[in-house]
């Protein structure tokens, strides 16, 4: 009894940072309908600028008078975010934004490193609450009997500002109707910067509270961002009694996790976020999301055309340069252009899910990494041939995407994007934390080719065999009947629905599809680096595929190939530098601002503006 | 007060709004007729820049109103009030009472919460309920509360009487004659001439968002053969 009291105790004062920064990202989507991937980036901020100012500031005084101002500080930083980038993107169609706010994590990961270096830094003691108290015999850290206490009144704070004032009802308002609330006399600029100030410096509060627990590091923006999201999907997106309520969950559910499933940790978090989305698919406290309601639908598609000979012609010689590289290019270009073809092959099969299907994951490194492991795990255990191993591994991961997604497409828009970054974080923590079977954070070595494939030449070329015929099949199936059918789903439910196509199977079939050439493409990479690890599993290389295909546009079907190529390509020319991620994150800000319609569609409108190209007749 | 001056509105490539012109007078009522999509609401929207004018001028007062967004717009002095309500529905009658506030404007009726649910008794009684727990006539009614809540001299009200009871059409048409004898002016949209026979003194008509008469109520009523033509029975 004494134990579990103690327990829970402790599990409620870890939720005292979680609930604050997940209220602030939950605030945040609700009234601007951003996912703010960057939420993470001002935790971390504000655990850096915490940790600075209380080297400056004495006692007590200034460690809470710390606290405070970084607060502060991060919530200016935030202003000066949604300022600066978000504002000329609000136009963009939905979901585009969050690749702006990715490119804010790169920039101040590295602004981050610039500033405070590569060491982890240890959190101050609070003055004053330094020793433990005994209660029930059990002892609890002074800190987190602070924290137990200090949550609540911010919480009540947070929920009077909501409730009670104008600014509050205005807020409420905006995230139900923002137009009518603009045609009413409210500058919603303003209010969207006040608000997305506001849930930065609730992160950053967040971040330097938990100094003296937990410190600060350059991983924590990534570690604290799937918590935070599980927490707000849990809760209800928008929700803060929702944010509160399962962050507590959260929060007391790991520690008994720590104390009797100890290795089980990191799945636990999942699978009750899994749970609570399948009984209430909205959260607990959440709203149902009407697609477009909030007057975000981009322009409508042009129709898919087969493609011109023009084109044609282009993506024949392009193939040719890339036949003849070996000819003309060094041993270091052969490996760097079959990294890009595998990534190309990856984004493509995630494009294929979001232009054609409309369906956002943020969880496609699952079947990349998944097919990368399922061909290692072949290797290892049953001494299973290359090329069996080669062939089996698409199909693993297209039957993990058909299961999985089984359970996503229950759910649509971001409730449904979150819950493929839950599964995608659930296969990884189960990889990550099942060592004796998946080697762990060791990850999986000595997976070599067979014998034929072992020259990097030869692997080159069949990389390049394989990967382009992935994207043309791709490509194909988009332009098939069923390609079509998964159109008319994505534009009109109802409409595909009374013509007789069965959206939901349209949809599972796209989905196992998409993780099936996912898996082709982790399956390449596997035997050309002759080892995987579980951060080809991890959120950062969802975000990876999920940036360009945005960024190389969603809209027309070269999007995924050009954006993965063009980014791969600059990111392995800039990772030389030692602040590449700051180049790469400015660079991804630019073209959002700078190119709406991502990288293809610019250029073909740019193109049809100086007269390049005829406007098509809708 | 408005002018309205050739104005053009699409959505994306349709061309919806076409040299579309008219006055509405200070102090006056007047009806915006037509049809089902004639362009009615798209003509209080063109005038809100809720859907951007892509030429012609809208001025207000006599200022050019057409590059200010919606919410500036809305400070000058125009309510808005939208033929599909729009009611924040998660929030209170008061709450969405106070979205609606703005501070009192020289020379306009100034109107408060009580004042407001003197005049429709209805929501005073659900002052506590959220908007979906309204009926659709008490829905409509704070639609136009909310409009009033900040002190608009120009009021535009799109098909108040469309979809609501009989009895609340009769106090709609009791509401904007009180509106009237305030010195507000209130441009009105409806499909037929009942409604706005009752409360208007001229008449706009459009037909495929151009416009096919301009004048006065009277010289419409003696020409049923306009009313025939362009106007639903
Ligand atoms: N959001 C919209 N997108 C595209 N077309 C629209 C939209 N709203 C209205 N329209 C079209 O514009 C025309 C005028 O509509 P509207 O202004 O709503 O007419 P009214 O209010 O007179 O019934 C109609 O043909 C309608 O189909
Ligand atoms: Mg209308």
């Amino acid at each position: 009894m004494e134990f579990f009291v103690a327990q829970i105790l402790t599990g409620l004062a870890n939720a005292s940072s979680l609930f604050l920064v997940a209220c602030g990202l939950s605030l945040i989507f609700g009234v601007t309908r951003i996912v703010n991937f960057a939420h993470g980036s001002l935790y971390m901020i504000g655990a850096y600028t915490g940790y600075s100012l209380m080297q400056v500031l004495p006692g007590a005084v200034g460690f809470w008078g710390a606290i405070v101002v970084a607060g502060l500080v991060v919530g200016l930083v935030g202003l000066l975010i949604e300022i600066l980038v978000l504002r000329p993107v609000y136009r963009a169609p939905e979901l585009f934004q969050l690749v702006a706010t990715f490119g804010v994590i790169l920039v101040i990961q590295d602004l981050a490193l610039m500033i405070w270096g590569p060491e982890d830094l240890l959190g101050p003691r609070a003055p004053g609450l330094r020793g433990v108290v005994r209660i029930m015999g059990e002892p609890i850290p002074k800190y987190d009997i602070a924290l137990l206490i200090i949550t609540p009144f911010v919480a009540v704070a947070l929920w009077y500002l909501i409730t009670k004032t104008r600014l509050g009802v205005l807020v409420r308002a905006a995230t139900q109707d923002r137009e009518m609330v603009g045609a009413l006399g409210v500058n919603q600029s303003w209010l969207f910067t006040g608000v997305f100030a506001l849930g930065s410096a609730l992160a950053g509060l967040g971040g330097a509270l938990q100094l003296p627990k937990g410190g600060a590091d350059l991983l924590m923006d990534f570690n604290i961002l799937a918590p935070v999201f599980v927490v707000v999907v849990i809760g209800g997106m928008g929700s803060l009694p929702g944010a509160y309520l399962a962050a507590i969950i959260i929060s007391v559910l790991n520690v008994f996790g720590v104390s009797y499933l100890p290795q089980s940790t990191l799945v636990l978090m999942f699978v009750v976020m899994i749970v609570v989305l399948m009984i209430r698919p909205y959260g607990l406290f959440g709203r149902e999301e009407v697609a477009g309601e909030h007057g975000q639908v981009g322009e409508p598609e042009r129709p898919i055309k087969p493609a011109s000979n023009t084109v044609r012609m282009v993506v024949a010689a392009g193939l040719l340069v890339l036949a003849l590289l070996p000819l003309y290019g060094s041993h270091f270009s052969l490996v760097l252009i079959t990294d890009v073809l595998i990534f190309c092959l990856f984004a493509a099969s995630l494009h294929f899910l979001l232009g054609t299907g409309g369906l956002v994951s943020f969880g496609h490194a699952a079947y990349y990494g998944g097919g990368a492991y399922v061909a290692a795990l072949l290797v290892t255990h049953v001494d299973s041939q290359m090329e069996l191993a080669f062939l089996l591994a698409p199909f693993g991961a297209g039957l993990a995407a058909l299961s999985i997604g089984w359970v996503c497409l229950r759910l649509t828009g971001v409730y449904f994007a979150m819950l493929t970054l839950a599964f995608a974080q659930l296969i990884w923590s189960l990889v990550f934390q099942w060592g004796d079977f998946t080697g762990g954070d060791d990850g999986l070595v000595n997976i070599w080719p067979a014998q034929w494939l072992k020259d990097t030449t030869v692997y080159f070329y069949f990389t390049l065999v394989i990967a382009t015929s992935g994207i043309l099949i791709l490509r194909h199936v988009a332009h098939s009947p069923f390609g079509y059918a998964l159109r008319a789903a994505r534009d009109s439910e109802r409409q595909a629905e009374a013509t007789g196509i069965d959206t939901r199977k349209v949809r599972l079939l796209a989905f196992g599809f998409a993780g099936f050439m996912g898996g082709l493409a982790g399956a390449l990479f596997v035997f050309s680096k002759g080892s995987v690890f579980p951060n080809e599993l991890e959120i950062a290389r969802s975000f990876d595929a999920l940036i360009v295909v945005f960024l190389g546009g969603v809209k027309t079907l070269a999007g995924g190939v050009v954006g993965a190529g063009f980014f791969k390509g600059i990111e392995e020319l800039l990772i030389r530098f030692e602040y590449w991620r700051l180049l790469m994150g400015l660079l991804i800000i630019f073209v959002v601002i700078a190119a709406p319609d991502g990288v293809v569609g610019s250029l073909r409108k740019g193109m049809e503006r100086v007269g390049l190209r005829r406007v098509e007749d809708q | 007060m408005l002018e309205v001056g050739n104005i053009n509105s699409f959505y994306g490539k349709a061309h919806v709004l076409r040299d579309l012109s008219f006055d509405v007078p200070k102090g006056a009522v007047v009806a915006l007729l037509g049809r089902n999509g004639a362009g009615k609401s798209t003509t209080m929207k063109s005038v809100m820049q809720i859907v951007r004018t892509a030429s012609g001028l809208v001025r207000f007062e006599g200022q050019e109103i057409s590059n200010l967004p919606p919410h500036k717009i809305a400070k000058l002095g125009i309510g808005y009030v939208p033929e599909d309500r729009r009611v924040f529905s998660d929030l209170t009658v008061v709450e969405n009472l106070i979205v609606g506030f703005q501070p009192p404007r020289e020379g306009s009726v100034t109107w408060t919460q009580d004042i407001l649910f003197d005049l429709f008794p209805n929501l005073a009684e659900r002052r506590n309920n959220r908007g979906k727990a309204l009926s659709g006539g008490e829905q409509q009614m704070l639609t136009i509360a909310r409009t009033l809540m900040g002190n608009p001299s120009l009021v535009l009200l799109d098909e108040p009487s469309e979809g609501v009871a009989p009895v609340i059409v009769e106090q709609m048409a009791q509401v904007i004659t009180q509106l009237k004898s305030e010195g507000l002016t209130v441009l009105l949209s409806e499909q037929n001439l009942h409604f706005a026979r009752a409360v208007a003194d001229h008449a706009v008509i459009i037909e495929s968002g151009a416009r096919v008469y301009y004048g006065t109520l009277a010289e419409l009523n003696a020409n049923p053969d306009i009313r025939d033509a362009y106007l639903a029975a």
